[in-house]
């Protein structure tokens, strides 16, 4: 536990269980790629400066950083999608008890869509 | 019960002491066989320091009013055995999370309770009695969720375990949705969309996640995460169709 | 049980959320199946532009999909910055909705400059 000072400690081990996990996934995904759309919309605005702007910058994204936080992007939007589809089920139609299954498999989606990602960049 | 001391090394038990601002005291606790968390407290406040407060009732776990955070999780501590929780010989007690702190182990229970009231989690009789007796099906859907829910005793663990409430101070919390939502299912009850804009909103339904630690934490397993999703639903219902 | 307004803000704040997260349920499958598929053999601007150029449907689907987010993100991000943070009230609100103004517009600019 953590101490405040002078006060009571904040207890984190309430959170140790897949729902909130996913939580956790949910909002951090949901933020970083709420950051990322300026930049977003920056990258495929330079098609308006014709063919060769857009492809500069393609040739540019080539180098493995860019990739790397390419292959992170895509397992981010892979699980704010599929953690999203849960809540949504969850809210509109009702909890069921295979919650725990429906994290793990939206856990699953992520790094699946990640791994593919990640073949066809070097296939 | 038995007073004669098990064998093996004392327990460390540190204990919430003050109000909001304390400290923790520690204590060493004979290990008693079966010995729940309870117990520890009860054999400290009897043989150690008599000044030390705390809140219990029934001791067999049908009353909810021993409800502490034992080693970081809000609980029922006649219900919590020493030997699952205790960590390298050690518990940490401190009183539930999210309610001010009357005295060392015991809560201030005033703000859960009024939040109760102010979900519309009491039944609303109609303006008219009904002819005759009102026919409840348990098979229906409503009763089934109903039911799900009313075996809530009001003991606050849900409400200690949730972040929104710790976040959001006006956040009504797990219990008093869920109350809302039995209601809400109530064929008998006439509170209707009244009841509805209460728990509707920021400080209602709307402000939770799903994280679900009301569910994980539960010691009568309701699941409030299900109750206020159905809150979600007949509010969105109601807004839909214009009357709320 | 008075009925207060300010909760039915947030009622239809939430229910904006949860419509645009359906659509964009659609959309980012879409996307994610793309993204996957366009990344063989190496991204490259004729590649996209033979896709996009021209094709009213790709048009219609990308601004679609901008004002999906232009609604979604913003009530996220809001949701979180008063959860997490001591900034709330009409300042917050008119951030949230500048921030879905800038993605809308840049948005749409965006997917113009890939049609056009």
């Amino acid at each position: 536990m953590t101490a405040v000072p002078g006060g009571r400690p904040s207890s984190w081990r309430k959170g140790a269980h897949p729902s909130y996990a996913a939580f956790v996934v949910h909002r951090a995904s949901g933020l970083a790629l709420a950051l990322f759309l300026p930049v977003h919309f920056w990258a495929l605005g330079q098609a308006i400066q014709g063919e060769a702007t857009l492809d500069g910058f393609l040739r540019w994204t080539e180098r493995p950083a860019v990739k790397l936080a390419e292959i992170v992007l895509v397992m981010l939007l892979a699980a704010h999608f599929a953690g999203g589809l849960r809540l949504l089920f969850l809210e509109f139609v009702g909890w069921r008890d295979w919650q725990k299954a429906a994290v793990a498999a939206g856990a699953g989606f992520s790094v699946a869509a990640g791994l593919l990602f990640l073949l066809n960049l070097v296939g | 019960m038995s007073e004669q001391p098990d064998s093996g090394p004392a327990l460390a038990v540190k204990v919430w002491r003050g109000r909001e601002t304390g400290g923790f005291q520690e204590f060493r606790v004979p290990r008693q066989a079966n010995q729940t968390v309870l117990d520890v407290v009860t054999w400290i406040q009897r043989h150690l320091d008599p000044t030390l407060s705390y809140r219990f009732a029934c001791r067999v776990g049908m009353c909810g009013s021993c409800a502490m955070t034992v080693n970081g999780t809000p609980r029922w501590t006649c219900r919590t055995h020493v030997s699952k929780v205790e960590q390298g010989g050690a518990v940490t007690i401190a009183p539930l999370d999210n309610l001010p702190v009357v005295k060392d182990l015991a809560a201030d229970m005033t703000a859960f309770f009024d939040k109760w009231q102010r979900a519309g989690g009491h039944f609303v009789p109609p303006e008219e009695r009904p002819a005759d007796f009102v026919a409840v099906p348990p098979g229906t859907r409503e009763r089934r969720a109903a039911d799900a829910g009313i075996e809530c005793i009001g003991c606050g663990v849900c409400y200690a375990a949730c972040d929104i409430v710790r976040w959001n101070p006006d956040y009504l919390g797990p219990a008093a949705l869920n109350r809302a939502w039995t209601l809400v299912n109530d064929v008998r009850d006439a509170g209707g969309d009244a009841r509805l804009a209460a728990v509707a909103g920021d400080a209602g339904c709307h402000a939770c996640h799903s994280q679900e630690n009301c569910r994980q934490h539960c010691p009568k397993h309701i699941n409030p995460t299900a109750a206020i999703a159905g809150l979600k639903r007949a509010t969105a219902v109601a807004l839909l169709k214009g009357r709320l | 049980m008075t009925v207060a307004t300010e909760p039915r803000g947030e009622l239809r704040l939430w229910l904006a959320q949860r419509a645009s997260a359906a659509v964009l349920a659609l959309c980012v499958a879409v996307h994610l199946a793309l993204i996957i598929y366009a990344v063989r053999g190496g991204l490259s601007a004729a590649e996209i532009l033979g896709r996009t150029r021209g094709s009213v449907a790709w048009l219609a689907f990308y601004l679609l999909f901008v004002a999906a987010v232009a609604v979604h993100a913003p009530i996220g991000v809001r949701t979180v910055l008063r959860e997490m943070t001591a900034w709330r009230g009409r300042s917050l609100d008119l951030a949230a909705g500048a921030f879905g103004i800038f993605i809308a517009v840049f948005g749409a600019r965006a997917v113009w400059g890939l049609f056009q």
